[in-house]
């Protein structure tokens, strides 16, 4: 334990917008991560194990748009987009099959997929480290808030998965496709019988949720390093975020990720070798404390 | 006669190994309100799910204004017409009674728009006043008046009612009843499904009377009031 580390770095606001500003940007790419799993968990009823694997395909997709167009734009969107394809496959042609199946045979389905998409990406991209770099238009100087630097992009990453967030939130609860998504989730043979094709649904709900994974890898790309098997850590602490929050709650996915994403960074100073054991401390906690989450439904 | 608007031709229903229709036919012609009468556990329901696609006949023909739809996925039957509401009232409970509505709204399947929200309304004048109430907190009676009206949303060519009375006080039976024989009156053919025969005999104009997974009876309701017979030996509780 270090905490007149930790002491020390409270006392200084430099050193406090330094942490908060990455225990943000780590919290909002797990928002990403996490909302996807949650949304995909409360329509179609499964934990997509294999969550990490399209975080990882936005992630290398975006890499490979960069390269290709030098645009950050088409990079984002073409990391979140291919990773949507990938998921609406994966859910029509290797999920739907295992649907109302052990969840263990739905675990190896996933590890496998893992385990092969991870191959993947060692034969299309190669077994080393990628890095991406920053973007031309945030290779700017830091902005300077209370003594403290906070790189440009991290607002931008802010900024757009709170969008994405925002967007994902009313799509559900103000459109009419989220209010047959979310009649979906409670009684889907009412939907069928009503003319709806919940088939379709299912692989767009997933698809979506796809989405936002590939949406965090995209983003996470200028600041993270890109390896087969990023997705692992990533899903790991997107499934905590999603138990402490609450299976199935956008906003609980939120308030839960900024949770881990700043005792994440304010426990690398004061608590260095025990940052995950805060983590799963914490996942724990909330486990005995509410067990449906701070914002999950009650009772399920 | 013309083609009827709803046909079943000699269906056979099965759930795993055990048979529960045998032979099933049936008829409904435009503007007609069938009532398919039996005790519990004759079959009605599962006639019902065996239309909509949900219990698919392995034997027999499911056929709408002529054109087969049987072993067509549950959402294609009610996109050619079928309107199916099912038994025990399921509404969308944490949707609002706007958004149980706007949920089912699609075109009949001749591209029409007849039944919109306002439509709704003006018929359904208390379901007006709680719009934006959560459908599960409605009465029982609201709710069936609700799925009813969700599924109208779709332009159904043909309304498949099964046991809107069921576990209703006898109050709210009635003005089910009433809602019944007004969208009767407004032209929609009904097949309704019921043990309760007095319930049927006021608002149906033909009946077909099924036992044991088997049609025994079909008659208008007149002939079927006059022949005690039958309604002695499979109607009577
Ligand atoms: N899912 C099912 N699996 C097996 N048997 C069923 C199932 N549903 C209904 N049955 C049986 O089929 C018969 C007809 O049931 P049902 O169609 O629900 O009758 P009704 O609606 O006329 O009361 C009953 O004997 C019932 O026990
Ligand atoms: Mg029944």
């Amino acid at each position: 334990m270090n905490l007149e580390v930790l002491a020390g770095c409270l006392a200084s606001g430099a050193c406090v917008v330094t942490q908060i500003s990455s225990g943000l940007i780590v919290g909002m790419l797990l928002f990403l991560v996490a909302s996807g799993l949650s949304l995909i968990f409360g329509v179609l009823g499964i934990v997509n194990f294999a969550h990490g694997a399209f975080y990882m395909a936005g992630a290398y997709f975006a890499l490979l748009a960069y390269e290709q167009t030098a645009s950050f734009t088409a990079a984002l969107a073409f990391g979140a987009l291919a990773a949507g394809v990938i998921g609406v496959a994966f859910e029509r042609f290797i999920m739907s099959r295992v649907y109302g199946h052990d969840v263990l045979m739905q675990l190896l389905v996933c590890y496998a997929a893992i385990l092969i998409f991870d191959d993947l990406v060692k034969i299309l991209f190669g077994a080393d480290y990628k890095l991406m770099g920053m973007p031309d238009a945030f290779a700017t100087a830091p902005i300077q808030i209370a003594g403290g630097f906070v790189p440009s992009y991290y607002i931008f990453m802010l900024v757009m998965a709170l969008a994405a967030g925002l967007g994902l939130w009313l799509g559900i609860n103000k459109t009419r496709i989220g209010k047959i998504i979310r009649a979906l989730a409670i009684n889907p043979q009412m939907v069928g019988a009503l003319g709806i094709n919940t088939k379709l649904l299912y692989a767009g709900v997933f698809g979506l949720g796809c989405v936002l994974a590939g949406l965090a890898g995209a983003l996470a790309a200028p600041v993270r390093s890109l390896t087969p098997g990023m997705g692992l850590s990533v899903l790991i602490e997107s499934f905590i975020v999603t138990v402490i929050g609450g299976m199935g709650s956008i906003p609980g996915a939120l308030v839960a990720a900024l949770l881990i994403g700043l005792t994440r960074s304010f426990g690398a100073i004061g608590f260095p070798l025990f940052v995950d054991g805060l983590m799963f401390g914490l996942m724990a906690l909330v486990l005995v404390v509410r067990p449906s989450g701070l914002l999950g439904a009650k009772a399920s | 006669m013309d083609t009827p608007i709803l046909e079943m031709r000699g269906a056979n229903v099965f759930y795993g190994a055990s048979q529960i229709l045998f032979g099933v036919n049936l008829a409904v012609q435009r503007g007609q309100t069938m009532a398919l009468l039996g005790r519990n556990g004759a079959g009605k329901s599962t006639t019902f799910k065996a239309i909509a696609g949900i219990a698919p006949p392995r034997g027999g023909q499911v056929l709408l204004s002529g054109h087969p739809v049987s072993g067509q996925a549950p959402y294609l039957v009610a996109r050619a017409g079928i309107g199916y509401v099912p038994e025990d009232r399921q509404v969308f409970p944490e949707h609002t009674v706007d958004d149980n509505l706007i949920v089912a709204a699609k075109r009949g399947p001749r591209g029409d728009r007849h039944w919109t929200t306002e439509r709704i309304y003006e018929v359904f004048p208390i379901l007006a006043g709680m719009r934006n109430r959560m459908a599960g907190r409605l009465s029982g009676g609201e709710q069936q008046m609700l799925t009813i009206a969700r599924t109208l949303m779709g332009n159904p060519d043909i309304l498949l009612l099964d046991e809107p009375s069921e576990g209703l006080a006898p109050i709210v039976v009635r003005a089910i009843g009433d809602l019944i024989r007004q969208l009767r009156d407004m032209g929609v053919t009904i097949l309704i499904a019921e043990q309760n025969m007095h319930f049927c005999l006021g608002i149906a104009t033909h009946a077909t009377v099924i036992d044991k997974g088997q049609v025994v009876y079909s008659a208008t309701i007149d002939e079927l009031r006059g022949n005690d017979a039958i309604m002695q030996r499979y109607l009577a509780v």
